[in-house]
Order: C-alpha cells, then structure tokens, then sequence
C-alpha cells in the first residue's frame, strides 16, 4: 500500500528545544517521573552491593554500613528516597488512568482503583519494617 | 503483516517493575538508606541478615526487587534520552545500553542470590 505521507515535502519540521521540558510543570513533572527511573536502578545498585557484603561476611557488612553512612551516598540516598516516593504516588495515581475498570457499565471512580494499592503499599511496607526489625 | 513488535513484552516488563518499585522500594530505601545510616533505628545484625538472604523466599523476593525495576528502569530511561534529549538518531545504541544493562544487572542479581553459601 502506498503511504500517501511519504509523498508530502518534508521541508518545515519545527526545531523543539532540547529544554523544551522547562517550559511547563506538567512537563517538567513528566521528565522529573522519568528521571526517577535512574533512582530506581541506584537503589538497585545499592542492594546487590548490600547482598554481596552480608554473604561475605560480618566485616563487609560493617564497611558497607559505614559506606552508607558517608555523606555523598546518604545525600544521594535521601534525593533517591524522594525520587521513588515520587515515583510512587504518581504510578498509583496514574493506575485509574491506565485501565479504566467498569463494573455493571459504569466506570469505577479514580480512588476505588488507587486507594487500594495505598492500603497495599502501607500493608507491604509495615510487613518489611517488621521482618528487619523485630527482636 | 509486519514484523511483530515486542514492544508490549517490554512495555509489560517496564509496568511490572514500576509496580515492584512503587511498592516496595520506599520502605527499603527509608531504612537501609536513612534510617539505619543515620541511626534513627537500629540496623539489624549480620547474623539476622545473612538468616534472612539464606530462606529461600527471602531470594526469590530480592531477585524480584532487583529485576523487574531495572527493566522499568530501562523502559524509561530509554524514553527520557528519546524524548527528553532527543537523540533519536542513537536509538539503536541507546536500546542496547538500556535493555542490555537490564539483562546484565538480572544476571548479576542472580550470580549472587544464587552463590550465598
């Protein structure tokens, strides 16, 4: 089949601006959600660290506990913690967005589908607190 | 027809891993990341640690917790460059980097879950 575009003069194409994201919030909160992907693969990074040094033993642990005590990695660690929280919250808000669930024609309200990945997410959190913490 | 995209696969890893992330994430990050450096909790023993990456589940969830979000992690990632910088013209190079450390980190993940004697 013929692409009747391919045919168009593709002369004019608008320059966008590399910075086009600092223009509006929403779009800066778009690049910001984005970004939070990189936070995501550090705190990766920091668990396998965190794996590797508890399986060698007591004295990796203890040099890896003072390495997130450094003041670059726990400075980094709060910016990545604000990060994935931000990255939270608007993966939950988002979900009604993304699948739109209607139930005997009538689509659900937006707090029916985000309000019980809350409770999942405050029930999962406080399970991992306890398991770390306890005794 | 056209050759099959596998861009809902990848888009169905990259929403597994947001999920994983969203999830799970911030309480791991709260604690080990700043609560425990800073010494508003009590950081667990080695000895508790190193019981809890030897129960089988507890690797099983860990290697979860490391996978899924790199591939979302590259999902993203992969558009911000695309989008945000817009160096379309690296496209193939910037899969490659993006999906390839995906697959590379899950195969690390693995190696060391799987070597904890």
């Amino acid at each position: 089949m013929i692409n009747p575009t391919e045919y168009l003069p593709r002369t004019y194409q608008a320059r966008v601006s590399t910075y086009w994201w600092l223009k509006r919030w929403a779009y800066l909160k778009f690049i910001l959600r984005e970004a939070s992907s990189v936070f995501v693969a550090w705190f990766v990074v920091v668990t396998l660290l965190q794996v590797r040094a508890i399986a060698s033993g007591p004295a990796a642990y203890a040099a890896s506990q003072e390495w997130l005590r450094s003041p670059f990695i726990l400075a980094l660690n709060v910016v990545s913690f604000l990060f994935v929280l931000f990255h939270a919250i608007t993966w939950f808000n988002l979900a009604p967005k993304a699948m739109a669930v209607r139930v005997g024609g009538k689509r659900l309200p937006n707090l029916a589908i985000s309000g019980p990945q809350y409770i999942a997410w405050a029930v999962i959190s406080a399970g991992v607190a306890w398991i770390l913490l306890r005794g | 027809m056209s050759k099959r995209s596998n861009e809902p696969f990848l888009w169905m890893l990259f929403s597994a891993g947001g999920v994983v992330s969203a999830l799970l994430m911030p309480i791991h990050l709260f604690l080990f990341g700043l609560a425990f450096p800073l010494g508003w909790l009590d950081a667990p023993s080695h000895e508790k640690l190193l019981a809890i990456v030897r129960n089988p589940f507890a690797r099983v969830y860990l290697f979860v917790l490391c996978s899924l979000p790199l591939f979302h992690w590259a999902h993203r990632f992969r558009f911000t460059l695309y989008d945000g910088l817009q160096i379309k013209h690296l496209n193939e190079l910037i899969n490659v980097f993006c999906y390839g450390g995906a697959v590379v980190g899950t195969a690390i993940a693995a190696y060391l879950l799987w070597a904890i004697a």
